[in-house]
């Protein structure tokens, strides 16, 4: 297949803003300025950004705790996003969420979810109510390997493919649920396999490269748009940092995320753009910085921003409904 | 005014927002042409076909899952719990995802869904299928919850659950959908949140909740007779909750007793009762007085049932001892 340069620029863009913003958010979380937990998608770019290329601004996705890079590549802001990370009322969800649950609804952003498997249901509703209205609207599922253990995983790809909804299940297997390798969680190695008993294709990529992420889930969401049912993408990948930030990480056999480094997703997008000349050095040079650049501007706007007025804690429960405040 | 079961006036509510609005659907386990496991989707499959009246598999995570999904994108699903009991199956959907997400996300997510869930014992269908399971939703912030006693209120009030915004949790009770009763030819919305004094009395009052509400007016007519004029009052809606009606009841009555058919531990009787004694404990003459299920799982065989379930004469026992 032959991506076009304007693909392959955008794509690039993309897994540099997710690598940045996190590399800060994970700097903000050690000098304490950002709190909870906290969960890196460092090391994982090449999945949600080569998924998120196919996907249109009103396709849907549904995350997972470690989100903050399908919110990215799905067109997040990154200053409302770091001000949810930092509990402002100018974050995407007023400060209620935190860094497990950025949504943004006009983005087709259904939530990243801090419940492990909780978005194979949602996604699969989400493709009941493309096919319903008609549309040719997809929604791309994100999840891991250890949620592919959780009911949620069989009764979703389940439903989704007896009534063919327009639904790609795309597992981002990075090897471990928080500490227990997949050796230890699951008897089998390749998560594709699992597509046999839903009758729907199931292919494994490197998920650590961009272009064979990019090119699978295009031709899942276009089987999808053309009302051919379900999908099920295994992009095997490696998180570099722990389960969440503050994670030790004594788990991990010695030299293994060492390993995984040298398949760091961005270097191998950087030599493909120089080899093919796609950009100059000097050009992506510049790339770096303006992103640099648009991190900081999102930390000095969530900085800047204020923390939510206490009366909104009893807002938004319900529609029409503010609950019982107290006086303090 | 007319004639409708309690099923039928179910029935009815959800036909007539599915002929108005194209997005209200229904699914749920053999809902379909089969009618559902208590016939009460009976004929809605033949007048709006299988895309709108669906069948799905046995799998309750993924029935909940879809409404909250389908809702978030743009439907206003109903989805049936064949049981309230199977809740158990699907809760995360329920607890994690529908009541939290337009919370969570600050207002920027909202899942206008109903879960139409059949509780209730007294038709011998043992421990999993008998049981009423109120208290785990009224628990839950983000959720409303409803619970009709006769075909008027059933009516009214699914129309309000299918046009509320937010996630309503529809409890109906098993044993009363034959239950005949009038229905008024003009059809409003009941909204969500307004009580109904089933028998207006002065000298205690009895909040009642669903199939106890009959109970409750049994108990009544039977006390009339001996000189206490009791008042059933019956908020129709656990929450969003009225609670100025049964205070306002209280100030009058200055007694109360609280009938539920839930098991007494940790039940939603028990927060009638906290609440009460919070804002009315200076107008009560008497101790609050509960009448709930034994705290057992609810048994087979119809008179360990029947033992173990609350009725007329708990409710009758409890007001003479309340009034003692």
């Amino acid at each position: 297949m032959k991506i076009s340069n304007e693909t392959i620029i955008e794509m690039y863009e993309k897994m540099v803003k997710i690598r940045k913003f996190e590399t800060r958010a994970m700097n903000l979380f050690a000098e304490g300025q950002v709190g909870g937990f906290v969960h890196l998608y460092i090391g994982e770019e090449a999945v949600a950004t080569g998924a998120c290329e196919s996907l249109r601004d009103d396709d849907y996705i549904t995350s997972t705790h470690r989100g903050h890079g399908h919110i990215l590549a799905k067109g997040g802001d990154m200053k409302y996003m770091m001000a949810e990370l930092f509990g402002k009322e100018t974050g995407y969800c007023k400060g209620k969420g935190g860094s497990m649950h950025i949504a943004d609804a006009t983005k087709g952003i259904l939530g990243a979810n801090g419940i492990v498997g909780a978005g194979h249901n949602i996604a699969t509703g989400a493709g009941l109510g493309i096919q319903y209205k008609g549309t040719d609207q997809v929604c791309a599922c994100f999840f891991g390997d250890a949620s592919t253990n959780q009911s949620t995983f069989h009764e979703g790809l389940n439903l989704a493919s007896t009534w063919k909804l327009p639904v790609v299940f795309i597992c981002e297997n990075n090897g471990y649920g928080i500490s227990v390798s997949q050796a230890r969680h699951q008897n089998i190695t390749d998560i594709s396999q699992r597509a046999v008993s839903y009758n729907i294709p199931g292919i494994t990529v490197d998920g650590n490269d961009v272009f064979a992420v990019f090119e699978a889930v295009q031709e899942a969401v276009a089987r999808a748009r053309k009302g051919q049912g379900p999908t099920l993408i295994e992009c095997k990948t490696y998180r570099w940092r722990g389960h969440f930030e503050g994670d030790p990480t004594v788990y991990r056999p010695e030299g293994e995320l060492e390993q995984w480094k040298k398949k760091d997703p961005i270097p191998r997008v950087e030599k493909y753009i120089l080899d093919n000349q796609v950009m100059t050095q000097a050009e992506m040079d510049k790339l770096n910085e303006k992103i640099d650049a648009l991190v900081e501007e999102a930390v000095d706007f969530a900085l800047a921003s204020k923390f939510p007025d206490i009366s909104s804690a009893v807002e938004d429960v319900y529609t029409d409904i503010v609950e019982e405040g107290r006086s303090r | 005014m007319k004639q409708m079961t309690y099923g039928e006036a179910i029935r009815e509510g959800m036909r007539i927002r599915m002929r108005e609005d194209e997005n209200v659907c229904i699914f749920g386990e053999d809902v379909g042409a089969f009618g559902g496991c208590f016939g009460v989707t009976a004929g809605l499959f033949d007048e709006f076909g299988d895309k709108r009246v669906r069948d799905t598999p046995i799998s309750e995570g993924v029935i909940i899952g879809c409404a909250v999904g389908s809702a978030a994108t743009g439907l206003r699903p109903i989805a049936e719990l064949m049981f309230i009991d199977f809740l158990t199956v699907g809760m995360d959907q329920l607890v994690n995802q529908a009541a939290k997400m337009r919370y969570m996300f600050g207002g920027n997510i909202s899942v206008p869904m109903v879960v139409r869930l059949p509780g209730g014992g007294g038709v011998s269908a043992a421990a999993q299928h008998s049981q009423s399971l109120e208290a785990w939703l009224t628990h839950v912030p983000g959720l409303k919850v409803v619970y009709p006693s006769t075909p008027q209120d059933a009516l009214g009030l699914m129309l309000s659950a299918i046009d509320d915004e937010d996630p309503v949790m529809f409890v109906e009770h098993k044993a009363m959908y034959g239950m005949k009763g009038e229905v008024d030819d003009v059809i409003v919305p009941i909204k969500l949140g307004v009580g109904d004094i089933k028998r207006a009395g002065t000298d205690i009052t009895v909040v009642a909740t669903g199939k106890m509400v009959h109970e409750a007016l049994k108990a009544a007519a039977k006390l009339e007779k001996e000189g206490i004029s009791v008042e059933v009052i019956d908020p129709r809606t656990l929450y969003p909750l009225d609670k100025k009606m049964i205070f306002n009841s209280i100030e009058k009555t200055t007694r109360v007793v609280i009938a539920t058919e839930e098991v007494k531990r940790g039940s939603f009787a028990g927060e009638l009762a906290a609440m009460i004694s919070e804002s009315c404990f200076f107008n009560l003459d008497a101790p609050i007085k509960r009448v709930n299920a034994l705290d057992t799982p609810i048994p087979f065989a119809p008179n360990l049932e029947n033992f173990v379930l609350p009725n007329d004469v708990d409710i009758y026992n409890a007001v003479k001892e309340v009034m003692a």
